[in-house]
């Protein structure tokens, strides 16, 4: 009792915080706004699944059973105390790092790729874990260090993103080790990482990738990197979709043609219609409004993101949760850039609208998170 | 104290932290404002485009085929038509591998060994993107439903139906009409534009007979169709159509009942039957015989059936009709004599002696009559054409001289194609001097128009031409140029009249009385066709000696023994009082011109029949009007 009077007496807006203990939501650690901002951004993907799909039950059906189990995840996540998180987090990162090991050596192929581990018949994508462990494990590292981080603990932690990284590079899935990559970074930017080093690290890359392209790299590795930035030389092949969806997005224009009249997605042209390529077929339908639509979903669900990350009670929960929701905005942006051809296709998901299941029970783990962060009472352990 | 260090922190991290988060969210505005330029870019700016990008994607225009136009003949009777036909096609474009596609169908339909030949050629052949190459022909219901069941394992096969031509006649026709056949690749790169588009859904073009003369006529507009495609080139809907408009029909002259009394009447035997219309020019029979089922062209003759066809020593691909050239005998003395009458080379009174030779002043050589021991001491050119004299028009042409006797005959059309409506017509030759100082570097010997006198030597005739000479005759003086089109659409085709020089109506009678004696006096050389006759006909025989083997004939001393016989040839007109049809027949090898003046018979026989039929039918129509 003597705790929370001490508590109470640093902290006056603490009584507030009583207060919510009351509520329903707070005892079972369910951020509202944030469900509410799911619940119909989960519901609108569906109905746009049902069209990009070619109006198939079938995906519609399977992403439903997803987002009911990834609902039930987030759930138990956000149940999961914080400090509980804190400390497994080198733990699940170990584990993580153990099994893209276990990927490269003996994991099984798909589109000439190795991402999967077959485990007893149950397929699972290790890189998955890592999405949540990477950030995790560098905020704890750097949550127990003075902040903003010395230059050794900014190498430590660079290493600690580096690794996962690089084995995911290696399978290879570009898309999933920038996002790793990100993730981390995103941790060590919010932990105050000094600008110098920023803009060091960024003059040393300008000026080393000059000569690399003059002196290293090879003309094959050369025109493949040229590709990836200007798909639209190559009109039959990685041009083809970027074209076909430019040519879905834009044929929408303010309006749409309509929910299900769709013309490149129905007719077939739009590739990877339910899953990467989905903005297309929305912004074909419900033509810029249904973006907007779409956005200010996104907008709210980060909104309430960058508010629980603020609000957050220990640094570890600051840093994750910043992570988590500025890692959300930055899949909304490289995939809706890949499709409307700013940027190379890199196979990243809309997030909770694409069909696939995996990458939605991640992404609700991840809000499980937020929401644990979020409704965390402040438990400052004081001597 | 390390544990109040890290409070104290605690708050300055918290501040350092939301610093952050406001230099992140500032990047998250400008990150969004990047992506909101970018909708705005495609979806307002550029919208106009895309939607034009994405219209072409999905809306595809199909041409769509015209309807060719029907041949029909005199009486209404269908010769060529359009018969629904499946077809299986292959798209190469939408085949994956078509090896294994081929081999997946072999097992499904037991296809032929010359299906596959013709399809690996077709695949060869220039193409247009996307176009189906057919693989078999005339599918059955039961092989069009195992390419149904099947297709989800045969992508880019299809089973299309279209309009195939078919010539119900089978070999009557096959020379006159002739037969369409698939668009080889010599005709395709020798298209024009405005050729390209006309026949952008069409496959098939006239190859040679009316089908190719008429080809312009018969083939129609091509429609289009704009339709609703997906990705795969599946057709969804139609969104807008324009119909094409079906070729013209034609209408021939010719009737089929004697068309085949015509074939019936060769007996199998080789030769040509031409009978004209004396009044309008219109080809009423045209026979070349032996013939074949033009049927086999139309979707690509396999070559085992090609080689049959080109080998046969009996030639049935060869159109004699037009194509065969034959010295014409005898049979153009009738025409010499009126030209001798007009030349006043020699005169109605006139007779010679004839011994059985004829003797050139200062020459050694005999030039003998067909009969040992001559027609008597007094043969005047009645009985001369009557008995066929020789000895009598070896002396008339030498006093008529070739050049009289070169631009006499030439106004019948000897040495001249005679302008029908089907293509690939000879023109024979009609020897002058001018010829043969040309073509054999030598001068014109007095002998030479001696041979010219009795339709030998260098003279050769089609079977048109004569057909063409007699009826020439028959109207007196008016060549007509023939033609087998009486209709096209609606349009009626006119005759264009040539006429010769005026000759006197006495001699024309003269001319008609002795070609009536060959067929009807006791002595003339056709009395045993004429005998039978309930009408009068004019006509008169020759006989062509054979020269030389044809090109491409084995030697086999059978064969070759019934090849070496003369051929049997007869022109005739009748009825002599107001002529109406004109015939020349030539039997190959037939010896005895007797053959060849049956068969005319027999044709001007079945017309006149059909004339009287069809002439009581419309006076029994004109009996019911009122």
């Amino acid at each position: 009792m003597s705790r929370i009077n001490d508590f109470q007496r640093r902290m006056p807006e603490a009584s507030h915080d009583l207060r919510r203990r009351q509520s329903v939501w707070l005892r079972w650690h369910i951020d509202l706004p944030l469900l509410l901002g799911l619940l119909v951004l989960t519901g609108f993907g569906l109905v746009v699944l049902y069209s990009g799909s070619g109006e198939d039950w079938h995906y519609v059906k399977r992403q439903s059973v997803f987002l009911v189990l990834a609902y039930c995840v987030m759930f138990t996540v956000a149940q999961v105390r914080v400090h509980v998180m804190e400390y497994w987090a080198p733990w699940f990162y170990l584990l993580g790092v153990i099994l893209l090991v276990l990927v490269l050596v003996m994991g099984v192929g798909a589109k000439g790729a190795q991402r999967w581990l077959s485990l007893g018949g149950f397929r699972f994508q290790p890189s998955e874990i890592l999405k949540l462990a990477v950030p995790a494990m560098v905020a704890m590292f750097l949550s127990r260090k003075i902040l903003p981080p010395k230059f050794g603990h900014v190498i430590l932690a660079l290493g600690l993103i580096g690794v996962p990284t690089v084995l995911i590079m290696k399978q290879p899935d570009l898309g999933t080790s920038i996002l790793i990559a990100a993730s981390g970074f995103l941790v060590l930017f919010f932990s105050g990482l000094p600008w110098r080093y920023m803009f060091g690290a960024a003059g040393v890359l300008a000026a080393g990738a000059w000569p690399a392209w003059m002196f290293v790299l090879r003309d094959y590795q050369k025109q493949r990197i040229l590709t990836m930035l200007n798909p639209e030389d190559d009109k039959l092949g990685a041009g083809w979709n970027i074209i076909q969806s430019k040519t879905a997005i834009g044929s929408g224009g303010i309006q749409g043609k309509g929910w299900l009249n769709g013309t490149q997605s129905h007719l077939d042209f739009l590739p990877e219609s339910h899953t990467d390529f989905i903005i297309a077929v929305l912004a074909e339908e419900l033509g810029l409004i249904g973006v907007l639509c779409l956005l200010a979903l996104y907008a709210w669900i980060i909104g309430r993101g960058l508010v629980i990350a603020s609000n957050a009670q220990s640094t570890f929960g600051r840093l994750l949760a910043g992570s988590i929701t500025f890692t959300f905005f930055i899949y909304i942006f490289v995939n809706i850039g890949m499709v409307s051809g700013l940027l190379p296709v890199v196979g990243v998901p809309l997030p909770m609208v694409s069909h696939g299941g995996t990458s939605i029970v991640t992404l609700m783990m991840g809000f499980g998170i937020l929401m644990a962060i979020g409704t965390e009472q402040r438990k400052v352990s004081i001597g | 104290m390390p544990k109040q260090q890290h409070l104290k922190d605690h708050f300055q991290e918290a501040r350092l932290f939301n610093a952050r988060l406001l230099v992140g969210v500032i990047g998250i505005l400008i990150l969004t404002g990047v992506l909101l330029a970018r909708m705005y870019n495609l979806q307002v700016v550029n919208y106009k485009d895309y939607v034009t990008q994405s219209d072409r994607n999905r809306i595809q225009v199909q041409p769509l085929p015209p309807t060719r136009g029907l041949i029909y003949d005199h009486r209404g009777r269908l010769l060529a038509d359009n018969r629904p036909s499946y077809t299986l096609t292959v798209i190469r474009e939408q085949v994956r591998d078509l090896e294994q596609t081929l081999q997946v169908l072999q097992g499904l339909l037991h296809l032929d060994d010359d299906d596959l030949q013709d399809f690996h050629k077709r695949m060869q052949q220039r193409r247009r993107p996307f176009e189906a190459v057919p693989l078999s022909y005339r599918l059955t219901e039961e092989e069009i439903a195992i390419i149904a069941v099947n297709e989800y394992r045969l992508p880019g096969v299809k089973v299309e139906a279209e309009l195939v031509r078919d010539y119900p006649m089978l070999e009557s026709f096959a020379h006159s009409v002739g037969y369409v056949g698939r668009i080889n690749d010599r005709e395709l790169s020798a298209f024009d534009e405005e050729q390209y588009r006309r026949y952008s859904g069409t496959h098939t073009i006239g190859k040679i007979g009316l089908e190719h003369q008429y080809e312009e006529q018969l083939l129609g507009e091509v429609g289009y169709q704009y339709v609703e495609t997906n990705a795969r080139g599946r057709v969804l809907r139609v969104l807008e159509r324009i119909d094409p408009q079906p070729g013209e029909n034609l209408r021939l002259f010719i009737d089929t009942d004697l068309q085949d009394t015509a074939i019936e009447a060769m007996a199998g035997r080789r030769g040509a039957v031409v009978a004209l219309d004396v009044n309008t020019g219109g080809v009423l029979a045209m026979a070349s015989t032996p013939s074949y089922n033009p049927n086999l062209f139309v979707t690509g003759i396999s070559f085992a059936e090609y080689k049959a066809l080109n080998e046969s020593l009996d030639l049935p691909l060869f159109n004699r009709t037009i194509q065969g050239q034959y010295p014409p005998g005898s049979t153009i003395k009738p025409m010499l004599g009126l030209g001798g009458l007009h030349t006043r080379a020699v005169d109605a009174n006139r007779v010679i002696y004839d011994p059985g030779y004829y003797q050139l002043e200062g020459e050694e050589r005999l030039y003998r009559d067909w009969k040992r021991t001559g027609h008597g001491p007094r043969v005047d050119l009645m009985q001369a054409i009557r008995e066929s004299c020789d000895i009598y028009f070896y002396d008339m042409a030498f006093r008529m001289g070739i050049d009289k006797i070169h631009d006499f005959g030439a106004q019948f059309s000897l040495g001249s194609r005679t302008g029908i409506d089907v293509p690939s017509e000879r023109r024979g030759l009609w020897p002058s001097r001018a010829w043969k100082r040309g073509a054999r570097g030598l001068p014109w010997f007095p002998g030479d128009t001696v041979n010219v006198g009795i339709g030998q030597g260098d003279v050769l005739t089609t079977p048109l031409q004569l057909a063409v000479m007699t009826a020439t005759l028959a109207n007196r003086g008016h060549f007509i140029r023939p033609r087998l089109v009486q209709w096209v659409g609606s349009e009626e085709t006119v005759p264009q009249i040539q006429d010769v020089d005026p000759i006197r109506p006495d001699h024309w009678d003269y001319v008609f009385e002795g070609m009536e004696q060959v067929v009807h006096n006791i002595h003339g050389t056709a009395i045993s066709v004429g005998r039978h006759l309930n009408f009068h006909m004019a006509g008169k025989t020759g006989t062509a000696q054979v020269v030389g083997i044809a090109q491409g004939e084995k030697y086999d001393s059978e064969a070759l023994k019934e090849r070496q016989r003369d051929h049997a040839l007869f022109v005739a007109f009748a009825p002599v009082e107001k002529p109406k049809i004109a015939v020349a027949v030539i039997v190959e090898n037939g010896e005895k011109s007797s053959k060849a003046a049956a068969v005319a018979a027999e044709v001007i026989g079945k017309y006149l029949e059909l004339e009287a039929v069809a002439e009581a039918g419309a006076s029994e129509e004109e009996g019911k009007q009122p």
